[in-house]
């Protein structure tokens, strides 16, 4: 089945149905008072992680513990790491914190941020019939295409993201200095669930050669705290680091890749149901001569990712700054070139394609179009029949899709509460048996007895 | 399977609706990704016609399991020499519809480029309508 990072964690989960209601790709059902994900639906976006106000929905990630593994472990960060931490707290000292927790090394993954758009133009170059080109930098935005648009899976850039540029070259790097490769191990600090999912299951590829995935907020309280016990006069062993630049800096956030693409006409576009109206769009072919888009389902692009700890704006402002300061020292001519990634230049975009991405799509009614149009007619008259207000009190988000899990008999037409009505008066169903189905979707403690007024 | 539309002249605003109702059922029934675009760049064209040539008309669609069969017909003026308008380039719309992006004479040949069957019959000062089928496989 199809992997997602997602969980809901089902004690916690009090069955609100918020999340049922904000998913874009109507994953989420409601059974026994408790949220459910259909697994095939969900492109881990984390709307619903965003809305939940029990915490009850989880990012599956591996124990920290498990750096200790390996003799070599690597952090690998995003770059949105260091826009949480408030400004009296340097990038050189997060560092040094890191590797005081355990790390060996430190690297940021945006340092491939360079190599990746150049894979990404020569890629373009490579294949000049295929346009828009669409970037592979969000893993969410990649499964929302494989399972919505599946006419658009051929516009994906099939092109290794930063992330996994940066584990090739930390690999290539540490065995070349004699370290075999097992006791190497490499770590994503996570900034979203989206993420996870690519790493576990990733697009294109068999496997990742990432060991393990840290979630950012987790890590952020580690090193916070360290550095706040530690006090203000803790003497930080000297490293050495690489130095981001400032396009690597930007590049995660919204317009961070078509700021510095060549593409003559493109757009950058975040937030996931603003990507849905454009690729709908897309899709008809109503929106010409476009050559690259930069699509990212969260709001300000990884500035605004599910396990950022502070806000989206201040966030991207911190990351901004720091991009101010980078493009200072690089006019300075300060700005050491990174020689080392550079050696390996030629080897990562060599190694950067992927296998052309596949449509996977979660609308198929069934692989037999005679049985599929069969099923369509019955989802047709029932709609009709149904209150068509998306109550969600059948427990899913709308009478269409309510109607489609009937018709694939993945739910009771007894669970619309205006369809029971009407049986009840036509005495059809007794009381008992409709607060038994009430009590099937959402538990049986929420009739909650007379209320005075 | 039998849907139908209502397109309304001068509502460019609406044009699309149609054929992205079109498009999400076509997925739904698991027909060829690329079978869906020529459905929908076919069709959304013939819908944009009648909302920019045309006083508005209606979309019939007739899905069978192997085929899609779609007729816009449309109350309009008309088109007096069909084998003219079906040249790139040659177009009829008026300079208002021209100045929105539409018109470039570019319709009837990209319907004919995306469907397997095309059949356009006109009667001037009444109407025009087109019909078209797209083959599953």
């Amino acid at each position: 089945m199809f992997y997602h990072a997602l969980q809901i964690d089902e004690p916690r989960c009090i069955g609100c149905s918020r999340c049922m209601k904000i998913c874009p790709t109507e994953a989420i059902r409601i059974h026994g008072g408790k949220a459910s994900i259909q697994e095939h639906r969900c492109v881990d976006c984390g709307r619903c992680y965003e809305v939940c106000p029990a915490q009850a929905i989880r990012i599956k990630d591996d124990d920290f513990e498990d750096i200790r593994q390996y003799p070599h472990s690597v952090a690998l960060l995003p770059a949105v790491f260091m826009g949480q931490f408030p400004d009296d707290i340097s990038v050189s000292r997060v560092y040094a914190t890191l590797r005081e927790l355990g790390f060996a090394h430190v690297m940021e993954v945006e340092s491939a941020a360079m190599i990746y758009k150049d894979a990404k133009e020569r890629y373009a170059r490579q294949h000049p019939d295929v346009r828009p080109l669409i970037s592979s930098f969000c893993p969410a935005i990649v499964r929302l295409i494989q399972i919505k648009y599946p006419s658009l899976t051929e516009n994906v850039l099939p092109i290794k993201v930063p992330l996994d540029l940066s584990a090739m070259y930390a690999v290539q790097e540490l065995v070349s200095r004699g370290i075999p490769r097992h006791e190497i191990g490499l770590f994503y600090i996570t900034p979203c669930a989206a993420k996870v999912a690519a790493v576990k299951a990733p697009v294109g590829e068999e496997k990742s050669l990432i060991d393990g995935v840290i979630n950012m907020n987790l890590l952020y309280n580690r090193v916070y705290k360290h550095i706040k016990d530690q006090g203000k006069n803790h003497q930080y062993p000297p490293l050495s680091r690489q130095r981001l630049s400032a396009d690597a800096i930007l590049s995660t956030l919204t317009n961070g890749e078509r700021r510095i693409c060549t593409a003559k006409r493109s757009y950058a576009i975040d937030g996931i149901e603003n990507v849905m109206d454009f690729l709908e769009k897309l899709e008809n072919d109503e929106v010409e001569g476009v050559e690259f888009l930069e699509l990212r389902a969260c709001d300000q692009s990884c500035a605004g990712a599910l396990l950022s700890v502070d806000n989206r704006f201040l966030c991207g402002e911190r990351m901004y700054a720091r991009a101010r300061k980078a493009a200072e020292r690089e006019r300075n001519g300060e700005m050491a070139r990174d020689r080392e990634m550079e050696q390996y230049k030629d080897y990562l975009i060599d190694h950067a394609v992927l296998d052309e991405v596949q449509p996977r799509s979660m609308m198929v009614l069934d692989p037999d179009i005679s049985k599929a149009l069969e099923k369509m007619e019955k989802i047709e008259q029932m709609k009709v029949r149904l209150p068509q207000i998306d109550c969600g009190v059948c427990g899913a988000p709308t009478c269409e899709a309510f109607a489609t899990d009937v018709v694939c008999r993945q739910a009771s037409l007894h669970q619309c509460v205006f369809y029971r009505l009407h049986l009840e008066q036509a005495g059809k169903m007794t009381l008992h048996e409709g607060r038994t189905n009430m009590y099937a979707v959402w538990g049986d403690d929420r009739i909650g007895g007379e209320i005075e007024v | 399977m039998h849907q139908e539309y209502t397109v309304i002249e001068g509502d460019f605003v609406n044009a699309g609706k149609a054929s992205s109702s079109v498009k999400k059922t076509l997925k739904q029934l698991n027909v060829n990704p690329q079978v869906v675009k020529r459905v929908v760049v076919a069709l959304y064209e013939a819908e944009v016609n009648a909302i920019a040539h045309a006083y508005g008309g209606k979309v019939l669609v007739d899905i069978d399991p192997d085929k899609i069969r779609m007729v816009v017909a449309d109350k309009g003026p008309g088109i007096p020499d069909i084998a003219w308008a079906m040249q790139e380039g040659h177009s009829t719309a008026r300079p208002e519809v021209r100045d929105m992006g539409f018109g470039a004479g570019m319709g009837l040949p990209n319907m004919q480029k995306n469907v397997d069957r095309l059949n356009v019959t006109s009667e001037v000062g009444v109407g025009t309508t087109v019909e078209m089928e797209v083959n599953f496989s």
